[in-house]
């Protein structure tokens, strides 16, 4: 096989779909990230956070049967780990990074107790299963854009839905400038009233909603159940990308589809081409997010890391 | 008069002690309490949980401290941790936050056992030189972050934790082809030379790596404490603005202290094949090099610290195998520990509100991390 028969084997309609669809806990994760560090708040916690929601789908929906009921439980968890990202970080003004690091182990942790007592047999009453794949009528017909966008997972859809959300949210609504005038200068915002631990406490929790919806990606939607680390750094590239999107909702976006597509490419390679180790194939995401999150300079909002000392 | 200012000295050197050691006391003491409750919720029953705790709690004891076999584990537990506890409180120090001490970990063992499979060399001389390439492969792994953050502001955070990844990838590669041992029926390398493995002590496990450990946290120590490198380094990490103010590159402080770091975290790993493990394995690196982080947090990023922080992760560690087996507990258990004695330590505000006791910082001089993304 010459190599231009691997790539039209490679860049086909299956490939770009798989990169969607791969995209999302990525973009997910970034937006959990924009959320908090647009009010000032710098977030390493959004991998611990999907973690914790991806486990607690996991196990709410295999115990009640209940794909709905694992939605709901993934959410909550999401939301209590940015809760005490917000309380230890803001509170109790702790350096965000390692509060931010107390909460990826503390998930590993977690997550790996629970698991070994009831994920396994002999309690373990099975999967639920995943959400069934939802053509978008007509839509999924159009050439091309047709199977790669609307032939998907609900939480693919809402993903992109979010993503419009995002930006009308932060640029066109006053919550969207209290945010960023939080996270750029907070006495400033403070002198114009407006509350800014408030602000970042919600902020950083509505974080912690979309990092659990990432993390319910994984379990309820892609593999069906949980697995021990089974995140595998989604959320630190969920960071890269955010960076790389220089904290914009579509900047993210952006970068999250090409992380997917990384992804997409290094699984259908791997199937191509044997001769090329695996392992180097794998490293690929890892190798881009230095390379993505180095050549562009980021401007982050000027407040981020400095806890907010009213005085 | 003399005697009794030499007493009113000791008082107040004993009340700097207790100090210093309150807050990572009260944080063990908060998080045994409170991995005690986890226990027992995740438990058929309270009975159960309760003896599953005093079972588990006791197997930590009796495990890793009071028999002798178990003291021993200890102390071999204890050598990579003390040197990966190294590998993030220099840069600490530096104010730049190394989540990376695994993957350098790896790639030192992974450059130094090359070394010490396939470079003959005599006794003695050989040991050396792999400790050396073990450093270096750690430095190199160290040195691309550091480079990174000093010249491109690209953050060492993101970096690091992604360098692991590849790291890892990479040895695993590495052990499956290349250097594989040709049997077939295992996935590892040759075993090293003779020449190059660190001799074994009193007939046990324990190997002359624990104490080039301890050496280099005194030396660590002196480093920092006592050099001007030392001192530039600190500076930066405090303030680098005057650092830069004062003629001091604080570029320079961050290639340094992450080609430090990962020197240290590469001999980290090295030593475990010369002293113990004799062969690399898929998976080596067995989380070292995370652990080395509550490690230098609960030290206050003080070397001499880190051998005492290294101690109490080193019979959790011990110790977590003995929950396993005594109370049928998941090893899972030990990370929580990890995670609330981190979140306790670097938060003692948390400490103070739940004993309402006046409990007095040590921090006299952290550098803040997360400054912002932009380097």
């Amino acid at each position: 096989m010459d190599i231009l028969d691997v790539l039209r084997s490679v860049f086909t309609v299956t490939t770009f779909s798989l990169a969607v669809a791969t995209a999302t806990p990525i973009a997910l994760g970034s937006y959990a990230g924009l959320f908090s560090e647009r009010s000032g708040v710098v977030n390493i916690a959004i991998e611990g956070m999907m973690l914790m929601a991806a486990m607690t789908a996991s196990f709410v929906s295999g115990y009640t049967g209940s794909l709905a009921a694992g939605i709901l439980a993934g959410l909550l968890s999401g939301g209590l780990m940015g809760a005490l990202h917000a309380v230890v970080s803001i509170k109790y003004k702790t350096d965000q990074i390692i509060s931010g690091t107390v909460i990826n182990f503390l998930a590993a942790g977690v997550t790996g107790h629970i698991y070994q007592v009831y994920l396994v047999p002999p309690r373990w009453p099975g999967s639920a299963g995943t959400f069934p794949r939802m053509p978008i009528p007509f839509l999924e017909d159009i050439p091309i854009l047709g199977p790669i966008l609307f032939q998907h997972q609900p939480i693919v859809y809402l993903m992109l839905i979010i993503t419009v959300v995002i930006h009308y949210v932060l640029f066109s609504t006053p919550w969207g400038l209290r945010m960023r005038a939080v996270g750029e200068h907070p006495q400033a915002a403070d002198t114009l009233g407006i509350n800014v631990y408030f602000t970042r406490y919600a902020n950083v929790i509505i974080g912690g909603l979309l990092a659990g919806l990432a993390g319910i990606w994984l379990t309820l939607e892609w593999v069906g159940s949980f697995n021990i680390n089974m995140t595998n750094g989604r959320g630190f590239i969920a960071l890269a990308a955010l960076i790389f999107g220089r904290w914009t909702p579509f900047g993210a976006f952006g970068a999250a589809l090409l992380f997917g597509l990384a992804n997409a490419l290094q699984i259908r390679f791997q199937t191509l081409m044997p001769q090329i180790p695996a392992e180097f194939l794998q490293m690929a995401p890892y190798v881009l997010t230095i390379i993505v999150a180095t050549v562009r300079r980021p401007i982050p909002p000027a407040a981020i890391g400095q806890p907010y000392d009213k005085g | 008069m003399a005697p009794i200012d030499r007493q009113q000295r000791r008082a107040s050197l004993l009340r700097r002690a207790w100090r210093g050691i309150q807050i990572p006391l009260l944080a063990i003491i908060i998080s045994l309490i409170i991995a005690a409750i986890a226990i027992i919720v995740t438990a058929d029953s309270v009975p159960v949980g309760l003896q599953k705790v005093g079972r588990g709690y006791w197997g930590i004891l009796d495990g890793a401290i009071l028999r002798s076999s178990g003291r021993i584990n200890t102390l071999v537990a204890m050598t990579p941790l003390i040197l990966t506890g190294l590998a993030v409180a220099i840069p600490f120090r530096a104010g730049l936050f190394n989540i990376g001490a695994e993957g350098q970990f790896v790639m030192g063992a992974l450059v130094g056992t090359v070394v010490a499979i396939y470079v003959p060399l005599p006794p003695v001389i050989h040991a050396l030189v792999v400790l050396l390439f073990g450093f270096i492969g750690g430095g190199l792994w160290g040195f691309i972050p550091g480079f990174l953050r000093a010249r491109l502001g690209s953050h060492e955070v993101i970096n690091t934790i992604m360098l692991n990844f590849v790291a890892i990838f990479f040895v695993n590669f590495m052990v499956r082809r290349p250097i594989k041992d040709p049997n077939p029926s295992t996935v590892q390398t040759l075993p090293i030379l003779d020449t190059a493995e660190l001799p074994r002590l009193f007939g046990t496990r324990l190997h002359v790596g624990f104490f080039i450990a301890i050496l280099l946290a005194f030396a660590a120590w002196y480093f920092l404490f006592k050099t001007t490198w030392g001192f530039s380094l600190r500076t930066t990490g405090l303030n680098p603005n005057a650092a830069e103010y004062a003629g001091i590159s604080s570029k320079r402080q961050y290639v340094i202290s992450m080609v430090l770091a990962g020197g240290l975290a590469g001999v980290a790993g090295i030593i475990e094949v010369q002293g113990l493990t004799r062969v690399l394995t898929e998976g080596f690196a067995a989380g070292y090099g995370f652990d080395a982080i509550a490690v230098s947090l609960l030290a206050v990023n003080n070397p001499i610290g880190i051998i005492p922080a290294a101690l109490i992760f080193g019979v959790l560690r011990i110790g977590g195998d003995f929950l396993q087996i005594r109370a049928g507990l998941s090893i899972h258990i030990v990370s929580i520990f990890n995670a609330l004695i981190l979140l306790f330590v670097a938060a003692p505000a948390i400490i103070r509100s739940v004993f309402r006791v006046k409990v007095e910082t040590v921090r006299e001089d952290q550098a803040s991390l997360s400054s912002g993304w932009g380097g």
